[in-house]
């Protein structure tokens, strides 16, 4: 087990040879120790929502052969990307502890506003995507103030927020009812475009794989570098080999139907960028504080009211986005445009794929996870015609579970901090 | 001692509204001196404390840091002063892990990008985490995940993060068991050793005499003594602490003779 990679180093072959294997062995056993102590814990991340997904695909597979088909999935990796981004935005309000239930209302309102600007008076596309964007973030700083600043429960405000803004939207509609998208333009693109060169599909397979190898290289020379520990080449190796093959396969799936869906690239590439905001940015690392103790995230200074307010803009922004991409779906805006369904399965996928409804944990992947459980089990019913009733049950049931899981796990983690 | 005191209180007076909770108190901290502040409950510990710490400006008085006079009227005052403060309920982030808590307010970043890298390395040459042994092996865990004197020691690294001249302790063996404790009281010897000026606020006159230079006892919001550790008896502390005919004995003498 000496050291694999002979890189230049300065102190000689020997020196090298004798401080390598230490530090890796240090490294190793911390990695080990980290991974047991989660387990024990019960912090168990995303392995029970992968589980579910497995079994739900495994399950609609057996009852319906068409399930898997690549038709089916790459639908299905469409139809995610609505309700997933706003289930993004929740996230980050669920980080803080807090939740935000006017999501479905802004998205209605953000995707009305664009229809009537650009329909109906005929505005410029480009302005009239802005308007609607600009609409979520004015909402949601609104809505920031009046929790973190005048100090109504999120609960409350929010909930005024599901009314009032689903009220604004039945009015910006008028009485035109259901206005329908152009048939060209931005908008209608999002869903219905795709890159058929399957060198774009796989290409991009090839550039996730490749970017998480490097960029988990680099992370583990630094830290070697640095005398800390590190992830060693060979579990690097393994876990870049998993995301390739996920990735590959569904690259495989994907360029066997239309192939790339311009949707899904959006969607990932929101998803990467918040991911790296969340955890790799100081930003990122003060919203987490707050939702694990907002007295010890003040007392470090910092500004807890201006750390809420953009939380809360984030949410409903990423709610207006998921409404235009849900209004190009079904290509118009109307009056149940953003309707309490939506709601329901935006908050349902966040805590589903694993962010605790306590706060202070969570991811956006989090969001990814659980929208495709959720959409799903909506696609496999729909599939084998069977009624909603059934697949709001189930989904309902996962839900229970998940939040189950979240609260055992969390009684599990205090348990252990008090022995 | 030659070199002046690294913070002296003169004549501190602070009221709450219509209470008087510190009247002409005198303190003073020397680099490398452990002293400690008892009294009992509602002597005005944590009202010093907060003097001191800018969270509640003095009314009255003057410190002085490191011989000059100065002004603490801000919480971030005196830490530019290099002051810092463990507070009881240590405050530290539930979800985040220990090198988190350790930054949190004071991240490294590299380019716009947390540096986890050179935060863990400065972790661990703070090298409290190991040198006190308190078990905390990896880093990474979040502090939900640890005993009450492992979030201790988190606390305090927190704390010397800004490589502090002063720290104040306040009650931190309150919730420590007993080998917590010891391994706490080891902790003190090694900032004293270090040229760190503690000032510890403690109930436990057990804890104050195992690692205290000096006490200080206030009652009633007034200097009421000070004492070499070494020399004084443990009884003279407490009664002064108490007042010495105003004891738990003579008030219980004085209800039988009402009776
Ligand atoms: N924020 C405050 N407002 C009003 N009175 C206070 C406040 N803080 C402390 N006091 C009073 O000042 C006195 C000293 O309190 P404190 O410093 O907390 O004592 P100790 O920490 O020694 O128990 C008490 O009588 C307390 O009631
Ligand atoms: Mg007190």
């Amino acid at each position: 087990m000496k050291g694999t990679d002979a890189s230049g180093d300065p102190a000689g072959p020997v020196a090298a040879a004798e401080r390598r294997p230490a530090v890796r062995e240090r490294g190793l056993r911390v990695r080990a120790g980290e991974c047991t102590h989660k387990l024990r814990t019960g912090d168990v991340g995303s392995v029970p929502v992968v589980v579910v997904l497995i079994m739900i695909w495994t399950a609609f597979q057996l009852l319906d052969h068409h399930f898997l088909s690549p038709r089916n999935l790459s639908n299905l990796s469409v139809d995610i990307v609505g309700t997933g981004l706003i289930a993004v935005g929740i996230v980050f309000v669920l980080l803080l502890g807090e939740v935000d239930l006017s999501v479905g209302s802004v998205s209605g309102l953000a995707a009305a506003v664009f229809a009537v600007l650009n329909v109906n008076n005929g505005t410029p596309e480009w302005l009239a995507i802005v308007a609607a964007v600009l609409t979520g973030t004015v909402i949601g700083v609104v809505q920031g103030f009046f929790f973190a600043k005048v100090g109504v429960p999120s609960f409350v405000v929010t909930l005024a927020g599901l009314l009032a803004w689903n009220g604004l939207m039945l009015y910006v509609l008028g009485a035109s009812g259901t206005i329908n998208l152009r048939d060209t333009g931005l908008i209608p693109a999002l869903t219905i475009e795709y890159f058929h060169n399957p060198a774009a599909t796989y290409g991009l397979a090839a550039l996730g794989a490749t970017a998480y190898f490097f960029a988990s290289h680099r992370d583990a020379r630094r830290r070697r570098a640095a005398g800390v520990p590190y992830r060693p080449l060979g579990s690097t190796a393994v876990r870049t080999a998993g995301i390739a093959v996920i990735a590959f396969a569904a690259a495989f799936v994907l360029s066997r139907f239309q192939g790339l869906p311009l949707a899904l690239l959006l969607f990932l590439a929101f998803v990467v960028c918040l991911d790296v905001v969340l955890r790799r940015t100081s930003y990122g690392r003060k919203i987490f504080s707050i939702g694990g103790g907002v007295e010890a995230a003040r007392r470090a200074g910092i500004n807890v009211v201006w750390m809420r307010i953009s939380a809360f803009a984030a949410s409903a922004t990423l709610a207006a986005i998921g409404g235009l991409f849900l209004a190009s779906r079904v290509a118009s805006v109307g009056q149940t445009s953003g309707s309490s369904n939506l709601l329901i399965n935006a908050i349902a996928a966040a805590v589903i794929g694993g962010a605790s409804l306590f706060g202070g944990r969570g991811s956006p992947w989090s969001a990814v996870l659980g929208i495709l459980v959720i959409q799903s089990i909506a696609s496999g019913m729909v599939l084998m015609g069977i009624e909603t009733a059934v697949q709001y049950m189930i989904t309902g049931g996962v839900l229970l579970g998940a939040v189950v899981l979240d609260s055992l796990s969390r009684q599990s983690q205090k348990a252990h901090g008090r022995a | 001692m030659s070199t002046p005191p690294v913070l002296a209180l003169r004549g501190i007076s602070r009221r709450f509204g219509a209470v008087q909770a510190l009247r002409d108190v005198e303190l003073e901290i020397h680099a490398g001196e452990v002293v400690a502040l008892v009294g009992d409950n509602g002597a005005g510990k944590s009202t010093l404390v907060k003097v001191i710490t800018g969270v509640a400006p003095a009314d009255e008085g003057a410190i002085e840091w490191e011989g000059r006079p100065v002004r603490i009227s801000r919480p971030h005052e005196a830490r530019a002063l290099g002051i810092a403060c463990v507070y009881q309920d240590l405050a530290l982030c539930e979800s985040l892990d220990v090198v988190g808590n350790i930054f949190l307010g004071h991240e490294i970043c590299r380019a716009g990008v947390l540096d986890e890298v050179s935060m863990e390395r400065r972790a661990r040459e703070l090298d409290l985490l190991d040198t006190l042994s308190t078990g905390i092996a990896n880093v990474r865990v979040p502090v939900t995940a640890l005993s009450a004197g492992q979030r201790q020691t988190v606390a305090i690294c927190r704390a010397l993060l800004s490589r502090p001249k002063l720290l104040i302790l306040d009650e931190p063996t309150a919730a420590l068991g007993v080998s917590q404790t010891a391994r706490f009281l080891d902790l003190i010897e090694h900032l004293r050793e270090r040229g760190i000026g503690v000032l510890l606020i403690s109930h436990n006159l057990g804890d104050v005499k195992a690692v205290a230079d000096e006490v200080a006892v206030l009652r009633l919001g007034r200097n009421n003594g000070f004492f070499d550790v070494l020399t004084t008896p443990q009884e003279q502390i407490i009664s002064s602490m108490t007042g010495a005919t105003d004891n738990a004995v003579t008030h219980r003498k004085a209800w039988e003779a009402v009776r």
